[in-house]
């Protein structure tokens, strides 16, 4: 006798549903203790310079001011959050060193008695910068003579020693040439903050010889090893304690102030509180990437795509963060979950003087949803079939293989769309209503 | 300049604070009083999660200088809460399921109530308005609107069941 279900089915009121009606549901900064300091970071006003000096006199004689920390202060300065999971180089900087790479990028940290002290010293520190050329769009930094980026050379991350994740199947070239139709568009998005309503922080608590850092991180673990790589503590050392966080959407993967509040902290002996302003969080913290996306698709008369060709940019701003990983995902999803026998996909995460970017819902993948559908839209009017036919016709079944060699066995666009077309009150095909995405009776149509 | 005494009151209860000049409601309640209900979003008056009631009336309390508020009556959602159980509002807001990650709710709570107080029913245009300075950016607002439905029959005795 199996036992009644007590969850699946219904309605259960939250578990943390009394603690945020109340007022009681303790975020990160809601937290205070007894003589804790308040961290505010310099950072650079320039796109793109030189660092030549720091000149911290002024601000040191500020009431408060506790102390300044610098690169020559952080262990493991240059870190890259994915070396988690094997990703290289190490590219990103706790504190700038010799160049700063974006309007906004940390210099100098500024620990002080309060909030309002450290804002007043992080105003008198006069830095001495050089200016340099700036780009800010994925296809300028990619032209000979665009200001390099990087400390590798160009402007584009490298996946195994190419400028691009790379995916092909069959031969787009050869298919074009023999389509009834070529059809071709250029996709455009724009960097999109998060915007949490809590803006990110932490703070952090020295406790005899340990310290627990309370934050509001998406990835509790990634902050906790990237701090003991950062800060060259064991990880035994820090106690992070997170799971509340007030909106993060993408937005607080990042690692940014964890490594840097526990190094004030260590420095100092005291908690120290670091706590983005909401400026801080529409200015400097990642945004989704800004995407182009070329797409050119060959289509017979009949309204099949036999052949798919994607060149996408990401613009991952000054520092990488999770956004090789978004291209790599963004390969894997480029030609849609559509049937398609030649597909070349070249995924480029490129290198500008902008604000970093991130993971962001989706990331890699939306983008790509959108170009494509408008894509598919747009193909449909040239062959003059209805959006929801070119669909029907081209949608992927289970043991069709994908264009990065995955075979589908999940596929339910076809199911998606009888709901969703029950749903608006669309009348479907006769033909439509009886599709599914069970294997075909011949096989792949790609004759894989 | 020097700092001053301000007094009011908060939650029924006369206080007194010593604070420097253009201190804020909301950095007197959080940092001050370790009343942390009271949110912190933007300090620009832009979100709505700091919302408190002064004299009834729903304001930003990161925007309103402490001295303004001297010899008035501050509601804080400590102050709302009851000893024992939830307020009709806080209640439809659980049942409603009306938040995602809880960083709005508290300002969402208060401005309900205040907006509850004076319009015992009030109609879709009405809540809208009441919610118009207050951003959610998890749920999206229809269970709020739901909960603000839902908080309004409790509160006339009728219709006590969730709206959905």
């Amino acid at each position: 006798m199996t036992a009644p279900l007590e969850v699946v089915g219904r309605s259960v009121e939250r578990s943390d549903a009394v603690g945020h009606v109340t007022g009681r549901t303790r975020f990160a900064a809601d937290r205070a203790f007894p003589g804790m300091l308040h961290l505010k970071m310099v950072r650079s006003p320039l796109h793109h310079a030189r660092v030549r000096g720091i000149d911290l006199s002024e601000a040191e004689r500020v009431p408060g001011f506790v102390r300044a920390l610098t690169a020559a202060d952080v262990p493991h300065n240059r870190y890259t959050i994915l070396s988690l999971i094997g990703v290289e180089p190490e590219e990103e900087f706790v504190l700038a060193e010799d160049r700063v790479r974006f309007k906004g990028e940390a210099i100098v940290a500024i620990v002080a008695e309060t909030e309002e002290a450290a804002m007043e010293a992080v105003a008198k520190v006069r830095l001495d910068l050089d200016e340099l050329p700036a780009v800010f769009d994925v296809e300028e930094a990619l032209k000979p003579g665009a200001p390099i980026v990087t400390h590798w050379g160009n402007n584009t991350f490298m996946y195994e020693g190419h400028p691009c994740r790379r995916v092909r199947l069959g031969d787009v070239e050869a298919a074009f040439a023999r389509a009834d139709h070529i059809v071709e568009g250029v996709y455009n998005s724009s960097p999109i903050e998060h915007a949490p309503l809590e803006t990110t922080g932490c703070i952090a608590v020295p406790e005899g010889g340990r310290f627990t850092v309370y934050t509001n991180t998406q990835a509790l673990y990634f902050s906790l090893d990237n701090t003991s790589i950062i800060l060259q503590v064991p990880g035994n050392r820090l106690h992070f304690i997170g799971g509340t966080v007030g909106g993060g959407f993408g937005g607080k993967v990042d690692v940014i102030v964890e490594p840097i509040a526990t190094l004030a902290a260590m420095k100092t002996g005291r908690p120290v509180r670091f706590v983005y302003s909401r400026s801080e969080e529409m200015q400097v913290s990642s945004t989704r990437s800004a995407w182009r996306i070329y797409l050119k698709d060959g289509v017979t008369a009949d309204g099949r795509i036999i052949a798919r060709k994607v060149t996408s940019y990401a613009d991952s701003g000054a520092y990488s963060r999770q956004t090789p990983y978004a291209l790599t995902k963004h390969a894997a999803n480029a030609a849609g979950p559509y049937a398609i026998p030649n597909v070349s996909i070249d995924a480029y995460c490129v290198y500008t003087n902008r604000q970093p970017t991130s993971a962001m819902r989706g990331f890699g993948v939306t983008m790509a949803s959108f170009a494509l559908e408008v894509q598919m839209d747009r193909i449909a009017e040239t062959v003059g079939l209805d959006p929801w036919s070119i669909r029907f016709l081209n949608a992927y079944r289970n043991g069709d293989m994908k264009p990065h060699r995955k075979l589908a066995d999940d596929a339910t666009l076809i199911e998606t769309m009888q709901a969703a077309a029950a749903l608006v009150g669309h009348e479907l095909t006769a033909e439509q209503q009886a599709m599914t995405s069970a294997p075909r009776a011949g096989g792949d149509p790609g004759g894989r | 300049m020097a700092s001053t005494i301000v007094t009011f009151e908060l939650g029924g209860r006369e206080v007194e604070v010593l604070v420097r000049p253009m201190t804020t409601l909301q950095s007197v309640l959080r940092n001050q009083l370790g009343q942390t209900a009271t949110k912190d979003g933007c300090r620009q008056g832009g979100c709505g999660s700091c919302t408190v009631l002064v004299d009834g009336e729903p304001m930003a309390s990161c925007l309103l200088p402490i001295e303004d508020v001297a010899g008035r009556r501050v509601t804080t959602l400590e102050s709302l809460t009851p000893a024992e159980g939830l307020h009709p509002v806080q209640q439809a807001f659980v049942d409603e399921y009306a938040f995602q990650c809880g960083y709005c709710t508290p300002g969402m709570v208060m401005l309900s109530k205040a907006l509850l107080d004076h319009d015992p029913a009030p109609n879709d245009e009405a809540i809208g308005q009441a919610l118009a300075g207050n951003l959610c950016r998890c749920t999206g607002y229809r269970p709020i609107v739901d909960a603000i439905r839902h908080a309004s029959g409790a509160m006339s005795g009728h219709d006590t069941e969730p709206v959905r």
